[in-house]
């Protein structure tokens, strides 16, 4: 509660304000009880990184005490932090909800992709065919995920009912008009719709609200003392799925992690932070989108996000 | 390091560290090409710092590559490839920003002739309107446009910018000119509260700091104003209106008797205790308990989301309705509203369409486009037949289930509504409601 609200309070005087983190949870609670209403098989995609986390919380918030009406959805690379997973599995118990896990070690099994070689090689790329292949398999005509519109360029004009045609695929300029909080949730047979709570949320605004909600996180993200190596400028762990390049040396650093993705991709910040305040402070002085920062997936090209969106991407 | 800005470094005291309890304000912004709207976007991101370092380094690469001769500001709220390509904007896109008193979402919109419904998509979410003229060309056909717009979308208050004041020598006589034949224009409009403010978006004067060149101006910076507008005007806590989105019903061995009705507030304010009429079925019943994450609350207003416990056992389900007894919604079929045209297939006379209002979705008929708005004079075509993409019109509707609405000068949730192609799902139309039609059409 603001201090403007609690002294209102006090003297009895109404103050009808709303906080930012306050309004924005409105907002996504209002929109997950849309989801749920207007599409017959949603699911929410939980990964065990902070946005999903908080998709979470917003869930119970608008569903509680009765379970979650849609199942959630793991893509899972097998190349995953495995903090990440024992925090995934953790919260599922807790939760009592279903977890489904769409695997992209099982599509590569089965030749839907090909495994990319070499030492700069990642799955987040064949996620997409694991993902539309799932949500084809699951007939789920919708999957709520975490993404929020600062991330990035080409989600800054993304809709928060955000609809994709029967092959998945996102047309940037042919969206549906979408006024007031009036979202239209219609979709053809075959087609779906990714459905983005956290559209206008900021990293630093999830990050207040994990704090004002106390809720905990995998120690992914705050500061730990792990082996890394340096490529592009930027550090990444060591671990089974990348190999090294000859010029490259295994150092011991104190780090964190602003996002959690695939262990071959996701980039590593030296950081001291090692509680939710200090990583606080630490996001609000960055100089530095966490993509930008953090993820080498979108620095190959200006478009690379863009171009994946289209495919069908998260 | 090209140079950027003579005012980075004085606008330090607007740095992000967002406070815990600042509060959300969403605008939108307008201007005709070439006004600067991109460069004033980009100049709000840079003096709050929310601009990133790699977006920076972003913008320079690209400016040096263009040879532009400084680093151009209106690149950091470059969209998507097309885009780009064409160096315009083409749809919505929302930015954000905050200082330590409030978070910012701006709907950033373009101004193109084609475009009215991006601007009334971004007006739709928004408390406050930028409207920005160069202070060359004063009023032209485009910013009458915009100022219509935020007068037919209700926006509660618009500030209109003068841009490019370096280039008119920071003229007092040529801002009171464009001042004077706004507020003129504007008298026909309803744009309650306005204010006036002559800046340079390229040099950052009176964006986050009071410029020295401008001492006749004795009103605050635009970001001040941004900072300290009030949010939630007129609020009357006896308006309640609570459309019910969502039942929760675990019928769990721990919960077996719970039921509770999730919604958001879209008016008045309701209490525990509070006596309420429960629509369609007209049943009287009483709140006994309002929570949020299970928590309860002593009062609820708009925009929480809530669930709400009734003492009861009424007949309550999803585009259902709750208000006070003595201050009900009106109800009808028969609507009479303002429209804004999204399609590229043009409205006919007759046309079926989903409808969808609060929680709601009926079928209904476009029963008669009475006339067509002008959207640059504001005048009536009366010999309007159809509307085309971005066009305006008076309709009367048909719907086949009756609405519990307010007019939208009213109440913007109770009061809105959409079409939607029910052959493609496409949105066609935004709505805003007017009065009662019979009464309307003898006056
Ligand atoms: N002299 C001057 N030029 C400006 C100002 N604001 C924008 N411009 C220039 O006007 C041109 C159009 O600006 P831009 O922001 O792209 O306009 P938009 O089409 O409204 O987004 C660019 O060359 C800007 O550098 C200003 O306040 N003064």
């Amino acid at each position: 509660m603001s201090n403007i609200a609690e002294a209102c309070s006090i003297l009895d005087i109404p103050s009808y304000r709303r906080t930012h983190l306050q309004a924005l949870e409105d907002e996504a609670v209002h929109i997950l009880r849309e989801v749920a209403a207007e599409r017959e098989r949603p699911c929410l995609l939980f990964s065990g990184g902070k946005d999903s986390i908080v998709l979470l919380r917003l869930a119970e918030k608008a569903f509680r005490p009765a379970r979650f009406p849609f199942p959630l959805m793991h893509v899972d690379t097998g190349h995953n932090f495995p903090e990440a997973i024992e925090y995934r599995d953790r919260r599922v118990v807790e939760l009592g909800e279903r977890l489904v896990v769409a695997s992209v070690q099982a599509s590569i099994d089965k030749g839907r992709v090909t495994e990319e070689t070499g030492p700069r090689a990642s799955r987040n790329r064949l996620q997409t065919t694991t993902l539309l292949d799932a949500i084809e398999e699951h007939q789920f005509d919708a999957a709520i995920g975490g993404a929020r519109r600062d991330e990035e360029r080409a989600r800054a004009k993304e809709r928060i009912f955000s609809h994709r045609d029967e092959f998945g695929q996102w047309d940037p300029k042919n969206q549906r008009p979408e006024l007031w909080s009036l979202y239209n949730g219609r979709v053809r047979r075959g087609e779906h719709l990714r459905v983005f709570p956290l559209s206008n949320w900021t990293e630093l605004d999830v990050w207040q609200y994990i704090e004002q909600e106390d809720i905990p996180l995998p120690s992914l993200y705050f500061a730990h003392r792990r082996d890394v190596f340096e490529r592009d400028s930027m550090l990444y762990a060591v671990s089974p799925y990348v190999k090294l390049l000859p010029s490259e040396r295994v150092i011991s650093e104190i780090v964190r992690f602003r996002t959690v993705g695939d262990m071959t991709c996701t980039g590593a910040v030296r950081s001291d932070a090692t509680t939710l305040a200090a990583v606080i402070a630490e996001v609000a002085a960055a100089r530095l989108t966490e993509r930008g920062a953090t993820r080498a997936d979108d620095k190959f090209t200006e478009a690379s996000m863009e171009d994946r969106k289209r495919e069908g991407y998260f | 390091m090209i140079d950027v800005t003579p005012h980075a470094e004085a606008a330090e005291p607007f740095g992000p560290g967002l406070a815990q309890d600042a509060e959300l304000l969403r605008f939108t912004t307008a201007g005709s090409v070439d006004d600067g709207k991109s460069t004033l976007i980009g100049r709000l991101l840079y003096d709050t710092k929310t601009a990133f370092e790699d977006q920076l380094e972003h913008v320079e690469d690209v400016s040096r590559r263009r040879g532009d001769a400084r680093v151009n500001l209106a690149l950091l709220t470059d969209g998507l490839r097309a885009e780009r390509e064409q160096g315009i904007t083409i749809d919505v896109a929302y930015r954000y920003f905050s200082t330590r008193r409030r978070k910012f979402i701006i709907a950033d919109t373009p101004g193109h002739v084609q475009y009215t419904r991006n601007m009334v998509t971004g007006a739709s979410t928004a408390n406050l309107a930028i409207i920005l003229v160069d202070a060359r060309h004063g009023l032209v056909e485009q910013s009458r446009r915009h100022a219509f717009i935020a007068s037919l979308l209700r926006i509660p208050n618009v500030v209109f910018a003068v841009n490019k004041m370096d280039l008119v020598d920071w003229s007092e006589a040529a801002f009171r000119t464009i001042e004077e034949e706004f507020r003129s224009f504007a008298t026909r409009l309803d744009l309650p509260h306005q204010t006036f403010i002559p800046m340079s978006a390229l040099t950052g004067a009176n964006v986050a700091l009071r410029s020295a060149e401008m001492p006749w101006y004795e009103g605050p910076a635009l970001l001040h104003h941004l900072e300290t507008v009030p949010i939630a005007r007129d609020l009357r806590p006896e308006d309640l209106r609570f459309p019910v989105q969502w039942v929760i019903r675990p019928q769990s061995a721990e919960h077996p008797d719970y039921r509770g009705y999730g919604g958001q507030v879209a008016g008045g304010v309701m209490r525990p205790g509070d006596e309420v009429l429960a629509l369609p079925s007209g049943t009287i019943t009483r709140i006994t308990r309002i929570e949020q994450g299970g928590q309860p609350l002593e009062a609820a207003f708009p925009p929480m989301s809530v669930t709400v416990h009734l003492a009861d056992n009424v007949d309550l389900s999803r585009g259902d309705f709750l208000c006070r007894p003595t201050n009900r919604p009106m109800m009808s079929q028969d609507l009479s509203a303002r429209i804004c045209w999204m399609s590229d297939r043009p409205l006919v006379a007759r046309g079926r369409y989903a409808l969808k209002h609060t929680t709601r979705w009926t079928r209904a008929i476009v029963d008669e486009l009475l006339y067509g708005f002008d959207v640059n004079s504001g005048q009536r075509d009366w010999k309007a037949t159809s509307l085309g993409p971005n066009g305006l019109g008076r309709v009367r509707i048909r719907t086949t289930t009756p609405l519990f609405y307010d007019t939208y000068a009213d109440n913007r949730t109770t009061g809105s509504f959409i079409l939607v192609d029910e052959a493609t799902n496409a949105t066609v139309a935004a709505g805003m409601l007017l009065g009662d039609p019979a009464f309307l059409s003898q006056a």
